[in-house]
């Protein structure tokens, strides 16, 4: 273990609990790291680029990461990948096998759950993952942690041979408490030797590995009954067993409770649980999402509160335990009730003028993932579907196979760019070879946009910040054998209208790649405003039809521009028949 | 002390963030332990958002919870109403006197409230400036946020410049003049 103690203390900074993992790796000598975007993960990556020690890439997604990350352990350095929780479902492949195979130089995936979907399509829990592929998990319950924990997970990597997930959730990796910052510590590259029974999975190699993957969480959760990272704090007879973000809520509302806060939460050690668990009178297992600890206590014999109480859906809370635990009357006010406020496409958004044209046309779409999923709500609500990174495009086709060439003419598949770059590629190429005849349209808006505008290989920057010549998308669709690829202007509402309708139309394979940049990318502002005539405005609502935020309705029926908002895409002033919509130029700045 | 909850809360893209950074930086140089959290990715694309900060001697949660709120600044009026009932019963609300109309409020499938500071007037202290309209004043619409912390400022005890410092450090270089003037717009309401 790093003895923290013996180092000279540099600074304490305030720190987001991504940046500092960032800082945990840097401090950990991590040499590689390999990731693909996803909220809450992709700060990690972003913070990793100010160490220029480390080489820090975006991966076309999170298998590749993953993959990149193993390949570099191999050889011999501490490597990472990071990814949000659905990306270590794409990234599970490697994942199971690498468990097998363990580590040269230290392994970290670190996995972000999202507890409370605050920009996810499920709430699944990462613990559940590395139970069934037999990989450790640490929890850190602050940025401090995080840090540490970062250092603490490689030591295990090397010293067990094996691939260690670091897991936070959206609230750790999104709060922001204090850190203290130490030197990097370079660790000297390991040599590599070849060893064909180690890193060569196949069955006769892969059978041996596999009990030493047995053996090695046994002696993972032996040492887990003493590691400083499992710690108890003694308290009154009540007791909880916790982890995460979880063991500040119990601090919060119930200081004087005993607590076993686990940092190593899988494998779980036994002895120490069932000493926690004798000492108490009440045992409660506090841990969000998934009962995974609490099926293990009870699996043991030992009696506990957990998901009888406490939820599986949803973020905790102080409060959760101050109501069900110390039957606490809370007195809260009630909630004002007041219209929802859903998230909705930026004033500016290219996807909004393409989603306006599909819902005239009354076209349905198989939606992915990316802020364009919010093309299902109104009142565009043009998207039906929304599964996982990549399937638009699948789906699609499987409509088509299952019902006909017909069915599908009123349908489309809407993809992003960086999504077609992350899994979308490998679904058109079962298009063309099946021989489908949907059309599917690229959303190409120049960046990875919901997750806050990061390249990929088709943007021709990396992480870095080096300028890559860009792979072309239309290349890469002429490549597949497709023979209908038009690129069209998102905004150019008139032709995208046009090409819609006759390649929806056609009985053959075809790609429409919407091209316009998202609003927010930095120097993408239009040169204009719009704003309203009131002595032209028929009243008639024809502009508010794209659900653009700018436009509201004046008390007496016209249309009010709020020119703080207004991004002058110029989307509304086309659909004005009174020309009551006029662009002016903006002022310079 | 008592630990101090403060939250913010507004429209996404309005720049809450920028407004608790500042926060919590002006309370770490005061030597509190500070907790601040944030939201990211899809709330932020127009949907109603909020950030908590909380400092004291001896922080443990990052979050701020019903019934607990000791500031409110609200960048945005339905806003300040949606998450008034997190205020503590002597809690304040500091609002920037704006609407902005979610998309239910824009397609007729919901009306928004009448009257909403002067109703949550009859139940908490509320403190109400049209920053935006002071912003534009100034010069540059972005610096509303500030004009809206100036005003919350009065309600904490730190000193003018504690908090011209940070905004100095926190904001971008060209910016500095013209946000310490929007800060003090509000201070000094």
């Amino acid at each position: 273990m790093y003895v923290l103690e013996e180092k000279e203390m540099s600074e304490k900074k305030v720190m987001l609990g991504n940046e500092a993992i960032a800082r945990g790796a840097y401090e950990a000598g991590v040499k590689v790291s390999s990731a693909y975007p996803g909220t809450p993960s992709t700060e990690i990556s972003e913070n990793l680029v100010k160490y220029p020690e480390i080489y820090a890439e975006w991966a076309p997604n999170e298998a590749v990461a993953l993959e990149v990350a193993i390949g570099a352990s191999i050889s011999g350095v501490r490597a990472m990948a990071s990814m949000k929780h659905v990306g270590v479902n794409v990234a599970s492949d490697p994942l199971y096998s690498v468990s097998y195979i363990g580590v040269n130089g230290g392994l970290v995936l670190v996995a972000a759950d999202d507890p409370g979907l605050y920009s996810s399509q499920n709430e699944q829990d990462t613990r559940r993952v590395a139970r069934a592929a037999n990989v450790p998990v640490l929890e850190p319950s602050d940025s401090q942690e995080a840090k540490d924990f970062m250092k603490t997970a490689f030591e295990i990597s090397e010293q067990f041979d094996t691939p260690v997930i670091l897991r936070t959730t959206t609230r750790l990796a999104h709060s922001q408490t204090v850190v203290e910052l130490y030197d990097r510590e370079e660790v000297s590259d390991k040599e590599y030797t070849r060893d064909a029974g180690k890193n060569v999975m196949m069955p006769g190699n892969a059978k041996k590995r596999h009990l030493v993957v047995e053996q090695r969480m046994k002696d993972l959760a032996e040492y887990g009954n003493t590691a400083a990272i499992n710690r108890v704090e003694p308290g009154n007879e009540v007791g909880f067993i916790t982890q995460g973000i979880e063991y500040q809520y119990v601090k919060e509302a119930f200081p004087e409770a005993s607590v076993l806060k686990l940092g190593l939460v899988n494998p779980l050690p036994e002895k120490l649980i069932r000493d926690f668990a004798s000492k108490v009178k009440t045992l409660y297992i506090f841990e969000e999402l998934e009962p995974v600890i609490e099926e293990q206590v009870r699996a043991w014999g030992i009696s506990c509160y957990g998901k009888d109480i406490f939820t599986i859906q949803g973020e905790y809370s102080a409060n959760m335990i101050r109501e069900r635990v110390l039957k606490q009357e809370l007195d809260l006010a009630p909630e004002a009730q007041v219209p929802a406020r859903p998230p909705i496409l930026c004033p500016g958004c290219p996807h909004r003028s393409t989603f306006f044209v599909l819902k005239k046309l009354g076209i349905h779409a198989c939606g992915d993932i990316g802020c364009y999923t919010l093309g299902a709500v109104a009142p565009l609500s043009v998207i039906d579907t929304t599964v996982c990174m990549g399937a638009s495009i699948a789906m699609l086709h499987g409509m088509e196979k299952a019902k006909g060439k017909d069915f599908i003419k009123n349908w489309v598949a809407v993809i992003g760019d960086s999504t077609f770059m992350h899994t979308g590629l490998a679904s058109l190429e079962n298009l063309s070879y099946n021989q489908s005849t949907g059309t599917v349209i690229i959303l190409d808006n120049s960046t990875t946009g919901m997750t806050g505008h990061q390249d990929h290989a088709a943007t021709g920057k990396t992480l870095m910040g080096e300028t890559v010549p860009a792979i072309s998308i239309y290349h890469m669709c002429k490549a597949m054998n497709i023979e209908h690829v038009v690129e069209v202007d998102a905004f150019d509402t008139k032709e995208l209208e046009r090409i819609v309708k006759e390649e929806t139309q056609r009985e053959e394979l075809s790609v429409i790649i919407a091209c316009a940049p998202c609003a927010l990318l930095k120097g993408q502002k239009f040169p204009y405003k719009v704003r309203a005539i009131s002595d032209k405005c028929k009243k008639c609502g024809a502009c508010l039809k794209p659900g653009c935020p700018a436009l509201t309705k004046n008390p007496d029926g016209t249309i009010h521009i709020d020119p703080t908002m207004c991004n002058g895409c110029g989307l509304c002033v086309g659909l004005c028949h009174f020309d009551a919509l006029e662009k002016y130029e903006k002022e310079g700045r | 002390m008592m630990t101090k909850n403060i939250m913010i809360v507004g429209v996404g893209g309005q720049g809450t963030l920028l407004t608790s950074r500042i926060l919590g930086g002006v309370m770490q140089e005061a030597g509190y332990e500070v907790k601040l959290s944030e939201v990211h990715g899809m709330a932020q694309r127009g949907g109603s958002v909020v950030t908590y900060v909380r400092y004291g001697e001896k922080v443990a949660e990052p979050i701020v919870e019903e019934g607990q709120v000791d500031v409110l600044i609200a960048f945005e009026k339905l806003e300040a109403l949606r998450y008034a009932h997190f205020l503590k019963k002597d809690g304040v609300i500091i609002a920037n006197d704006q609407r902005i109309d979610p998309m239910p409020v824009v397609m007729g499938a919901a009306e928004y409230p009448e009257n909403i500071l002067e109703n949550l007037g009859k139940r908490y202290q509320v403190y109400f400036i049209d920053a935006m309209a002071k912003a534009l004043e100034l010069g540059n619409s972005r610096v509303f946020n500030n004009i809206v912390l100036g005003m919350a400022a009065k309600h904490m005890q730190f000193t003018v410049e504690e908090w011209l410092g940070v905004i100095e450090k926190t904001v971008p270089p060209k910016t500095v003049e013209i946000n310490k003037k929007a800060f003090m717009t509000g201070y000094e309401q």
